[in-house]
């Protein structure tokens, strides 16, 4: 457009309608916040004056790009000045979510509180969340064990045996419905499953792990079955060919191929599952003192600790539901980034 | 590949259509994943029947466990009702800006700014619920209860803003808000994925004849994509219906049936009426639970069902 604009004006040979320069975005974004910053200055509050600078630039640019361009052209404008500010939108509450969980818990955290538990804990006295800690970890890791191997080899089954079949299509569909059972009700179900064997006022930790489960299982089974639909028939067919019998292929050749991608998928279905509270709350219940065995008694988990502290809205019950809201939001950053790292060492494997 | 590639076929005379035995190694295997998948399967249905079985009972015990109301349905319709209306509410704020960030990672971000954007939003996902409960109770309800005083003063003849507004922010638009948050990961990961696959030569297409950038999006990405969102939006929706804690932690609950989103008197959703009651629940106030918790299963099943039903056939549509 720019090369056209620097030729000697001949209007009548003129192809394309005028059009803004590319600065003109850029220049209507400065002028909006400097609207902003002014009613920032006169004392609108932050919120105020930003929504002050959004809707000056969805105004301006339009209207400007109306009168020099077309109204299909101020329709685009428009249009695209509404898709960055959703995106810009949509970050505010992740970063103030942050900011405020790491400001209002960094002030809790000490070698204390990771390593007291909360039994016989009176007033003002120090305690911690090492019994939530450690039942997280137990339950979480539990609910782990159940579902990695039931998820893979359900994984494996649609992939490698089921394929097309009528229990194969109705198995996908329902795995697909399953990621959408609320928490809570996966909860209940592990509670009722429980209740009927052992009596109604049973709370053991195990039921946690079972509750989680459900809920992992779904996750573990998708992000697997997409990790073997990627693998190259070749290679089976290949391996096939030299004799091998399925399982031995898939165990030593579709497997180790794409095992970067399905320990990926874990490490992404435990930080799921590790920050779900409800089911615990319904199943494990919640006690002060340490339990290590997940099969007796309750067992408290670090959501359910927030949840306990939160509710008991003393001033250090909400500084302790802060710090465990720290520790958890890092230790699932953690698994996160975890499952990113070992995602992109493994990445290549594919051959793709 | 593996030391077994040595081995010699020892039944070289087999006839070619008749299945060879499977070894066993081989049956072992695949009756291991086959029970797998049966596994999952059996739980799904048991779901169903625990929850029946347990609940069954909460349909008709003492008149004391319904209060204030005196059956199970007037229990639990202005639970429905609340969980309807938070979800709805969370959708109607969530859906646009879902769609609008789907747009933006697939069509309008630079490309080296897509990737991370993608990553950035997924990570909103992995946020705890109890952590968002937390942040929207304390944090972001003081926020809302200011704008619920101006909403109440300016829009008050709207039902929805009747008020008298709560200025500490538990409030169902406080919950709304922070369940909106919450969906909107899913459903704009679901967005982005069917935006993406609108073939190129549409958008190109409507590019030559001289559409904008919009009415490209218009004309040959929204037909495209139709299905897909509905079921995003769907998806969203069931996510919204069943989620516990946050409203659990946010919401001041009372058993009333009230289109006013911004008074301290709103009904409790199902899910966060059982989290909240549980802990003092008697054996028989258990099982009215749990019969509630049948509904909402009941109920989020349909909708996704519904939802992965219509995405599939608009796979098989595009397919064809």
């Amino acid at each position: 457009m720019t090369a056209l604009d620097t030729r000697p004006e001949r209007p009548e040979t003129r192809l394309s309608k005028p059009r803004l320069p590319q600065w003109a975005p850029l220049l209507v974004l400065a002028v909006a916040a400097a609207l902003g910053a002014l009613a920032w200055l006169i004392g609108a509050n932050t919120a105020l004056s930003v929504l002050v600078a959004v809707v000056a630039y969805l105004v301006v640019m339009p209207v400007w790009s109306g009168v020099v361009e077309s109204r299909r052209a101020a329709i685009d404008r428009l249009a695209t000045g509404l898709v960055w500010s959703a995106f810009l939108v949509a970050l505010v509450p992740l970063v103030w979510l942050i900011v405020t969980v790491v400001s209002n818990g960094i002030s809790t955290i000490n070698p204390e509180f990771l390593t007291y538990d909360m039994r016989g804990v009176l007033g003002n006295e120090q305690g911690g969340l090492y019994h939530a800690l450690i039942g997280t970890l137990l339950i979480t890791g539990l609910a782990a064990l159940i579902s990695v191997p039931v998820g893979i080899l359900a994984a494996v089954y649609l992939v490698e045996y089921g394929a097309k079949s009528r229990m194969a299509r109705i198995l996908t569909f329902l795995v697909d419905v399953m990621t959408g059972i609320p928490s809570i009700v996966a909860g209940l179900f592990a509670l009722s499953l429980f209740v009927l064997i052992f009596g109604p006022a049973v709370r053991l930790g195990f039921g946690g792990s079972v509750a989680l489960s459900l809920l992992m299982i779904p996750t573990v089974v998708r992000s697997t079955e997409e990790m073997l639909r990627l693998v190259p028939d070749d290679l089976r067919e290949a391996s096939y060919a030299l004799g091998v019998p399925k399982w031995r292929t898939i165990l030593k050749v579709v497997v180790p191929t794409c095992v970067g991608g399905i320990v990926t998928g874990v490490v992404l279905a435990i930080s799921r599952v590790i920050g779900e509270t409800a089911p615990l709350l319904v199943v494990a219940g919640f006690t002060s003192s340490v339990n290590m065995n997940p099969f007796d008694g309750r067992m408290m988990t670090l959501p359910v600790f927030i949840y306990t502290q939160y509710t008991a809205s003393t001033a250090q019950g909400l500084s302790y539901a802060w710090g465990g809201a720290l520790v958890l939001i890092v230790i699932v950053m953690a698994l996160n980034i975890v499952a990113r790292i070992i995602g992109k060492i493994f990445a290549p494997k594919t051959g793709r | 590949m593996t030391s077994t590639a040595t081995r010699p076929d020892p039944r070289p005379e087999a006839e070619p259509d008749a299945k060879p035995p499977l070894a066993l190694g081989d049956r072992v295997f695949k009756a291991l994943s086959v029970g797998s998948g049966a596994l999952i399967m059996v739980a799904l249905a048991g779901v169903f029947i625990f929850l029946a079985l347990e609940g069954y009972p909460g349909l008709s015990v003492d008149e004391d466990f319904y209060n204030p109301a005196t059956t199970f349905l007037g229990y639990a319709g202005p639970l429905l009702f609340g969980t309807v209306l938070a979800a709805v509410i969370a959708l109607v704020i969530a859906v646009p800006f879902a769609i609008g960030i789907a747009l933006f990672i697939s069509h309008y971000a630079p490309r080296r700014l897509a990737v991370p954007v993608a990553y950035l939003i997924d990570l909103l996902a992995a946020v705890p619920s109890v952590v968002f409960g937390l942040w929207g109770g304390r944090e972001l309800a003081q926020h809302i209860g200011g704008a619920s005083v101006w909403l109440e003063e300016h829009l008050g003849f709207i039902p929805l803003f009747a008020g008298p507004a709560a200025k500490s922010g538990s409030t169902m638009l406080t919950a709304a808000v922070v369940l909106a948050i919450m969906i909107l990961p899913i459903t704009t990961a679901i967005c982005r994925e069917v935006f993406a696959q609108t073939p190129r030569l549409h958008e190109e297409a409507a590019l030559a004849l001289g559409a904008t950038r919009w009415e490209m999006i218009r004309t040959a990405v929204f037909p495209y994509a139709r299905s897909g969102m509905v079921s995003a939006v769907m998806l969203g929706l069931g996510r919204a219906l069943g989620e516990t804690m946050a409203v659990a932690m946010i919401l001041s609950a009372s058993p009333v049936v009230t289109l006013n989103i911004i008074s301290g008197q709103s009904p409790a959703t199902i899910a966060s009426n059982i989290a909240s009651n549980y802990k003092e629940a008697s054996p028989d106030g258990q099982a009215v639970l749990i019969a509630t918790g049948l509904v909402l299963f009941a109920f989020t099943f349909g909708v996704n069902f519904l939802a992965r039903y219509l995405a599939g056939r608009g796979q098989r549509r595009m397919a064809r």
